[in-house]
């Protein structure tokens, strides 16, 4: 690009992103940064019970607190906001519960509001929340998963005779002839604890309804401004052409915000109760009671093999534990499920099943956080993987080099049926092991074991589902739109207005739309102003989840680009005596193929179409508006690949794992930015370290939450993480023009599992050593290898 | 709640005086008293760095300092440094690398960052990582701030 300053060739290049600079300044404006005229604050009594009935509620001292505006109950909220039933209608079918914006008589985990609170600042609702005194009956609770699977024992839900809230079989060809006629099987059981997403901003929301025209905005710090419509809308019982969200800056998202919560629809119905602006910012601590959890798992797996390492069977069973609610509109099915479905993606699998299920429990609801399910299907896989080469002494490389589907072999289908297209796993993995020079790392850990150094190096080849269809959410009949679409618009300066139904919280989204509409229309990054997330203002569609943004909505924005541009110059063509094919655009010029003559400017043709209309000849419609959609409808999901490998020391008398170094190769399709992708991987990965190493969500038998502070829930800092290393192979996928396939994911998909071998590796001098409970703890380690 | 107070305060080279209730924080004082959002509140608890901010010239973090305690102080923000153009060089460096994602830990990473480089001129990455453990950065990985950081040191070597 140096050279040639008409060049606009922006696909496939690193190119910073122009919306970082306000943030950098301190002049980014997320929701809490936003306040409104009249703007009250609401805070929330939460339920110190994980399961208990309300029996009474004593208000009037909260009311008397200087400056409270209301003190609403939920029972008084229930005129406002019509509770629900989250279920997705083509799973096999869902035990879902009645949840309410607030409960009106019974809660089902510790951190259930029920109360709000009303006044004109935080601090002096918080005041009136302590006054708000409630009569509680406590009633027995289910906190872990083997106690949500007992058929005696307390129900969440006392109206259902099990906790099981959801479950699923899938089978596929001769599993018990398999496993009798194989030369080896290996059986082991993993145990995953419940995280939670830790958005550096906490969630937030102003609701402002205004009764004189019946509108409803909300300022929300949301992923899915449509989606969040849709839903808001029905529970509110206002249209949807009546209710408008606008997303400010987010700071972060991972998919927690996503969902359904109570406190934020409970601030929109009291700013419909009460017309007023209502603000509402989660506090650290409501963040961890009442932010969505994740994973939760006990998996039993078994595989069977060949005595050469061929993977013939594999057999697995799946509890994950659901919390209180199956999640809306999402429910909290798709993370078992997925475990389900991408567990056997990775290899030439051909018998396979799966019993996967979900349990209800009197704790948060666990629901989709960045990877879904799949950081636990790639955690089994590759354990399992692992474990096989152990028993067979069979090198961890070369296990997977055998059971890897040749790179020629797509398009193929899974064991699980879906469709893996344009991967390259050996490309990948070749790459990887030339990239991280693995049998001098062998020859290193040799030598590191001979002084006492405990050197482990772990090894996954993954495969990660991307760009969702209609037919993950929406077939279920809830309003998750998988569509995105992209509005251009010539301005009177000639610039291009590009408006995305894509929504922003830092992957990028800004710079990837922007570098794809420049490019393909061929102006300048800067000739392209971008508006995202407002609900009244860009075309319609799904927002950023399940790595999605630049496969669908990059789609979307290519196809409106490409139809621009035949737009302007046909426009062009009427005003020059030129046809169409004869002229192409150059740097915001339009230009004579032949003569290499600039025709006209772009600026000159947005004076002409906003006031010089008259130089068009009559009939000619000025107006250079495009719309394009794009929906990914060829595939359940776009499937890319990951190859990864580190290195760690395991400590054996403290239990610490440092982290050495880590290796990624990656194949998302094309790449659009280079740096972007790069750094959503390595975001990925550091996030899956805290996964792997910290972060669980701690509960005591009473199912309460022992570590709700950043204090005591320990996430990755600077300090002890490693540089990471990145490389490409790029396998567009067929499916789209662009050829994007989804990256945001891959990192945490892979790392878990790559940090587990990694440990099990470094113990193996140790004898028979096999850690497989997330997170790997020092704790845990000295009990593995026998020092406590 | 009560026995609200009158502080000045000196932000970012101009003098406020305000009528504070004494269990307000700095950070709410800043965001909300004075409008200056740049700074922004994570944890609460001192723990993540989004809400650092520089008192007298030395960071702290205004979650966990009282607005009532800078009575007579000088205090900088995210605002004031960006108008100085004082870490200019460095969040120019942070946007060409794409050193943050959603933003909202860099004001505090950027303040923590100057003051590293005010003490260290060349600090090797280790020691940055050290400096900036105490910033949570949720997106990044943190590897890209590190490089920039580093950058920017060896750029202000080079006279740049």
């Amino acid at each position: 690009m140096a050279n040639d300053t008409d060049l606009t060739d922006y696909i496939g290049h690193s190119v910073p992103r122009a919306n970082t600079l306000a943030l950098l300044n301190g002049r980014g404006q997320f929701v809490d940064d936003i306040s409104l005229p009249g703007m009250l604050h609401v805070c929330f009594v939460r339920s110190p019970y994980s399961h208990a009935r309300i029996l009474e509620i004593d208000k009037q001292d909260a009311l008397q607190s200087p400056g409270v505006v209301a003190v609403v109950t939920g029972k008084e909220l229930l005129a406002y906001c019509e509770p629900w039933r989250a279920e997705l209608t083509h799973l096999p079918p869902m035990q879902t519960a009645l949840q309410y914006a607030m409960p009106p008589e019974r809660v089902c985990y510790q951190g259930e509001p029920v109360v709000a609170v009303v006044a004109e600042s935080r601090a002096l609702a918080e005041d009136a929340a302590e006054l708000v005194e409630i009569d509680w009956e406590e009633l027995a609770n289910v906190a872990s998963i083997e106690e949500a699977m007992q058929s005696e024992g307390p129900r969440v839900h006392p109206e259902m005779d099990t906790n099981l809230a959801w479950s699923m079989e899938l089978e596929q060809g001769e599993l018990d002839k398999q496993f009798s006629a194989a030369d080896v099987i290996v059986e082991q059981e993993f145990y995953v604890d419940r995280q939670t997403g830790v958005t550096l901003e906490p969630r937030g929301i102003i609701a402002n309804y205004n009764s004189a025209d019946g509108q409803l905005l909300l300022h929300h710090s949301t992923q899915v401004p449509h989606i969040q419509r849709a839903v808001y809308s029905k529970q509110l019982g206002i249209k949807e052409s009546k209710l408008r969200i606008i997303c400010p800056d987010l700071g972060g998202g991972f998919g927690l915000k996503l969902h359904i919560y109570s406190d934020e629809i409970s601030t929109a119905a009291l700013s419909v109760m009460l017309n007023r602006p209502l603000k509402f910012i989660a506090d650290r601590l409501e963040s961890f009671l009442s932010d969505i959890h994740a994973r939760g798992h006990i998996v039993k797996a078994k595989m069977a093999l060949t005595e050469a390492g061929n993977i013939t069977a594999l057999q697995l069973e799946d509890v994950a534990g659901g919390g209180a609610y199956l999640i809306h509109p999402r429910t909290s099915t798709i993370e078992p499920l997925l475990v389900g479905v991408c567990t056997p993606l990775a290899y030439d699998i051909e018998h396979y099943k799966a019993n996967v299920s979900l349990v209800y429990q009197n704790k948060v609801p666990t629901a989709q956080y960045r990877g879904v399910g799949m950081p636990v299907a790639s955690l089994v896989m590759e354990g399992m993987m692992d474990a096989a080469a152990r028993k067979m002494q069979i090198d961890k490389a070369e296990i997977r080099k055998v059971n890897l589907r040749a790179d020629d072999a797509y398009p193929c289908k899974s064991v699980t049926g879906e469709t893996l297209e344009g991967l390259s796993q050996h490309e990948s993995l070749d790459r990887l092991l030339e990239m991280c020079a693995y049998p001098q790392l062998r020859e290193e850990q040799q030598k590191l074991r001979e002084q006492g150094i405990y050197r482990g190096i772990g090894l996954v080849t993954v495969v990660e589902g991307t760009s969702p269809s209609p037919a993950l959410y929406a077939a279920g009949g809830a309003p998750i739109s998988s569509r995105d679409a992209c509005t251009l618009r010539l301005e009177s300066d000639g610039s291009i207005a590009c408006i995305t139904s894509l929504t922003e919280q830092g992957q990028g989204a800004y710079a990837i739309i922007n570098q794809i509409v420049a490019d393909t229309i061929g102006v300048k990054m800067d000739e392209v102003d971008i508006l995202m997330g407002d609900t009244k203002a860009t075309p319609f569609g799904g927002g950023t989840w399940a790595s999605r943004g630049t496969s669908i909505a990059g789609e979307a924005a290519l196809l409106s680009a490409n139809a621009m541009k035949e737009k302007i110059l046909d426009a062009v063509s009427q005003l020059a005596d030129a046809p169409a094919e004869q002229l192409y655009i150059k740097n915001g010029k339009v230009i004579e193929i032949e003569t290499e003559k600039v025709v006209l400017t772009l600026e000159e043709l947005g004076r002409i179409t906003h006031y010089r209309t008259m130089e068009f000849p009559q009939g000619f419609d000025p107006e250079l508006v495009v719309t394009n959609h794009y929906s990914q409808r060829d595939h359940m999901m776009l499937y890319a690949n990951c190859a990864m490998c580190l290195t760690l020391d395991v400590d054996i008398n403290t239990g610490q794992v440092k982290l050495d170094q880590i290796w990624v190769v990656e194949d998302c399709g094309k790449v659009i930015n280079p740096m972007l992708v790069d750094e959503q991987i390595r975001g990925g990965v550091v996030q899956g370290i805290g996964s792997a190493l910290f972060e669980e969500c701690i509960y005591d038998e009473d199912a309460q939450l022992r570590n709700g502070t950043l204090a005591d829930y320990l996430v990755p800092m600077a300090g002890e993480m490693p540089d990471i290393k990145i490389a490409h192979v790029e396998t567009p996928t067929l499916v789209t023009e662009l050829g994007a396939k989804g990256c945001g994911e891959a990192g945490i998909i892979s790392i878990c599992a790559a940090i587990m071998n990694g440990i099990n590796d470094a113990l193996e001098p140790l004898g028979d050593v096999s850690l497989t409970s997330q997170p790997f703890t020092p704790e845990k380690i000295l009990k593995a290898i026998g020092k406590i | 709640m009560s026995n609200k107070t009158d502080i000045s305060v000196n932000v970012n080279g101009r003098e406020y005086t305000r009528h504070v209730s004494p269990r307000v924080s700095l950070a709410d004082f800043i965001r909300h008293d004075l409008g200056l959002t740049g700074t922004h509140v994570g944890c609460e608890h001192g723990v993540c760095g989004a809400c650092v901010v520089k008192l007298d010239g030395k960071i702290v973090r205004s979650c966990l300092t009282l607005a009532v305690q800078t009575d007579g102080h000088a205090i900088e923000t995210i605002e004031g440094l960006s108008e100085s153009g004082e870490i200019s060089d460095m969040q120019e460096i942070f946007h060409k690398r794409n050193a943050l994602q959603c933003g909202y830990c860099t004001p505090g990473i950027l303040l923590t960052a100057a003051e590293l480089l005010e003490k260290t001129a060349t600090p090797d990455r280790e020691e940055i990582r050290e400096f900036l453990s105490g910033n949570l950065c949720r997106c990044t990985g943190y590897e890209a701030i590190i490089d920039a950081v580093e950058e920017t040191a060896r750029e202000r070597q080079d006279g740049k």
